[in-house]
């Protein structure tokens, strides 16, 4: 009788002890291509919407690697993630998603940051993507930036876009820039710098043909927009961005994803899927939400006056 | 390490290993310092992905893929040649020239072929192999067979004109070998190596990208350096098949670095931990061959 109680009691305490061993942590792996201050917001908002989530603590691996900017690791970090066969594999920005969709097959892929996933072929409709891919995009609301250099800028006839040729992300926005300053009869006048210490000529090349200097959601330039910044001061042409963050390194304004939420809506993502969900049969969401970033001192220093309306609409002011 | 991320750290090493050739052949064979490769790596990805997309064959387009990049090679050997560009600028100018050509050949910085027919359909699921041996396989073939069909060619009459252009131009002048012509067959195959490597990696991968050449020529010289210091010998079949083993072994140093992170480090620093294991790696072998050369002074003693 005692004997047998005792291999009960041990029995039930060993199955206690396996079961709190058993309880693996899900284990969510993101990965980017390079490390850089939009990106990494995304990864940091991920992160914050899974510390809010039941996925907390001791229940979650969370783990980032970054390219380095070269495509040949980011194929070399996908394959270590399959490897590793975390819950959810985050793949942010588009070589990084690339690399992560070719070589899972079963693993959930969601990427985020991509401007425009079906031509990456990273899902083949934005609906019902299917197979183990989905993710939020970035497309730029190019028509709501221009609005917003115009309130500065009103009778803005030319618009001057420094950017890289070679970024995908880039080409497509400034595609998409083009066609839309057509329709409100700005012409754009593009310059090419492929590398950041190519960015403070590049700028130069636009003086005196343009109103105003648009930079672009651009790793190259954003990684050297403060040369943009001082060629707009010499020469008094207001220096407009395509992400909010640029306003405090002195553009004089930008609308513009919080970068921090675009991760907080991929974390969103990443939370159905760990549910339970399937990622083909969640949509690929178009990011949301608008921030509107003044800074009122680089504006002076380039010459041109805050409107009323822009700033009581603004979401930050850079003092 | 997880088997899977080991056999990726073994297929895109040895999809390296072309470049490494590549490499071998140009700074060490011809004394001919190129950069070129940084962009006819990604010329290669970049047509063969292209010709994929538009429907033509995948084997026909990773030919004219490889011989695209020979042209670039081409391209540098005339520039040095005919004009007497000194030739670490005449591969510069060739590279920079390439970063404006891929963006045209693509029409944009980045075309996906995840999805595309591509060299590894035809072997998926061959013998019932999972895709992760398969692709392995099927690199290792590509890359040892390159490797002693070039140990093969650098053996013959014409590859040992070529190696002695390289280590003495007047003396081979001199014994009547034409030194242009074995430049620009040197530049050409091995910027043709190099374009293979990339229209493989594009294939294997899934994407040809405008920035996927980037360090292409440190990846390159690193792996060859890595193989020769591990295997000394005077083969060329030794020799070249190192340059592949130094391949494999530099992405195999990104992959520990890779599994650092337990070690306190960050993803930022990969670049550095890198750098320090393929340092160690080549003071190693020098290390231990001074400690055998002070035993074997101290046993003589």
């Amino acid at each position: 009788m005692k004997l047998n109680s005792l291999i009960k009691t041990t029995i039930l305490a060993a199955a206690i002890i396996s079961s709190g061993l058993q309880a693996k942590p899900v284990y969510v792996a993101t990965t980017a291509i390079v490390e850089h201050p939009a990106l990494d917001a995304v990864r940091d908002g991920i992160k914050s919407v899974l510390d809010e989530s039941k996925y907390k603590g001791d229940e979650l691996k969370f783990t980032y690697e970054s390219a380095q900017g070269q495509p040949a690791i980011a194929a070399q970090i996908a394959r270590k993630l399959v490897g590793e066969q975390p819950d959810v594999i985050v793949a942010i920005a588009t070589p990084s998603a690339q690399a992560a969709v070719s070589v899972s097959r079963d693993i959930p892929v969601v990427f985020s940051a991509v401007t425009d996933p079906i031509g990456a072929k990273l899902v083949q409709t934005l609906e019902q993507p299917g197979r183990n891919v989905t993710g939020l995009s970035d497309m730029v609301n190019v028509k709501e930036h221009l609005q917003l250099i115009k309130e500065f800028v009103p009778n803005l006839k030319t618009l001057g876009v420094p950017y890289n040729p070679g970024e995908a992300n880039s080409v497509s926005s400034v595609a998409a820039l083009k066609a839309a300053a057509a329709e409100m009869g700005i012409e754009v006048i593009e310059s090419a710098a492929p590398k950041s210490s190519d960015v403070m000529i590049a700028t130069k090349q636009l003086v005196g043909k343009v109103d105003a200097i648009y930079c672009p959601i651009d790793n190259t330039i954003i990684s050297a927009v403060e040369s943009v910044i001082k060629v707009g001061i010499d020469a008094q042409i207001p220096v407009f961005a395509g992400d909010t963050d640029t306003v405090a390194r002195g553009a004089v304004a930008a609308v513009g994803y919080n970068y921090f939420d675009l991760g907080r809506q991929t974390g969103d993502i990443v939370v159905r899927i760990l549910d339970g969900e399937k990622a083909g049969s969640i949509d690929v969401k178009l990011a949301t939400g608008t921030d509107l970033f003044v800074n009122p001192k680089m504006a002076a220093r380039m010459g041109v006056e805050v409107p009323e309306a822009v700033l009581t609409r603004a979401t930050k002011v850079i003092k | 390490m997880s088997l899977f991320s080991f056999l990726g750290t073994l297929e895109i090493g040895l999809i390296y290993g072309l470049v490494a050739i590549g490499v071998y052949l140009t700074f060490r064979i011809l004394d001919f310092p190129d950069l070129t490769v940084d962009g006819s790596f990604t010329l290669g990805a970049a047509v063969t992905a292209t010709l994929i997309v538009m429907g033509v064959n995948v084997l026909l387009a990773t030919v004219i893929g490889t011989l695209a990049a020979a042209c670039a090679g081409l391209v540098t050997a005339w520039l040095n040649l005919r004009f007497d560009i000194l030739h670490l600028l005449a591969s510069i100018l060739t590279m920079t020239a390439l970063y404006t050509i891929n963006l045209r050949v693509m029409g944009k910085p980045n075309v996906a072929l995840i999805m595309e027919p591509t060299i590894l359909t035809p072997f998926e699921g061959i013998f019932g192999l999972p895709d992760m041996y398969m692709r392995v396989i099927f690199v290792a073939v590509c890359a040892v067979a390159g490797g002693l069909l070039v140990a093969w060619f650098l053996r013959t009459q014409y590859g040992l004109a070529m190696r002695a252009v390289g280590s003495n131009k007047r003396m081979a002048q001199a014994n009547g070998i034409v030194v242009k012509q074995k430049v620009y067959a040197g530049l050409a195959l091995s910027n043709g190596l190099v374009g293979l490597a990339g229209a493989l990696f594009a294939q294997t991968n899934g994407f040809a990208d405008s920035t996927m050449g980037i360090g292409t020529i440190v990846v390159g010289l690193a792996a060859v350096i890595i193989g020769q210091s591990l295997f000394a010998s005077r083969s060329m079949y030794v020799i070249v098949l190192s340059c592949i083993v130094g391949s494999v072994l530099y992405r195999l140093a990104v992959s520990l670095a890779l599994n650092a992170d337990f070690l306190g480090f960050s993803a930022s620093d990969l670049n550095l931990i890198t750098a320090v294991l393929v340092a160690l790696a080549l003071i190693f072998p020098k290390l231990r061959n001074e400690w055998k050369a002070k035993k074997a002074a101290r046993n003589e003693a």
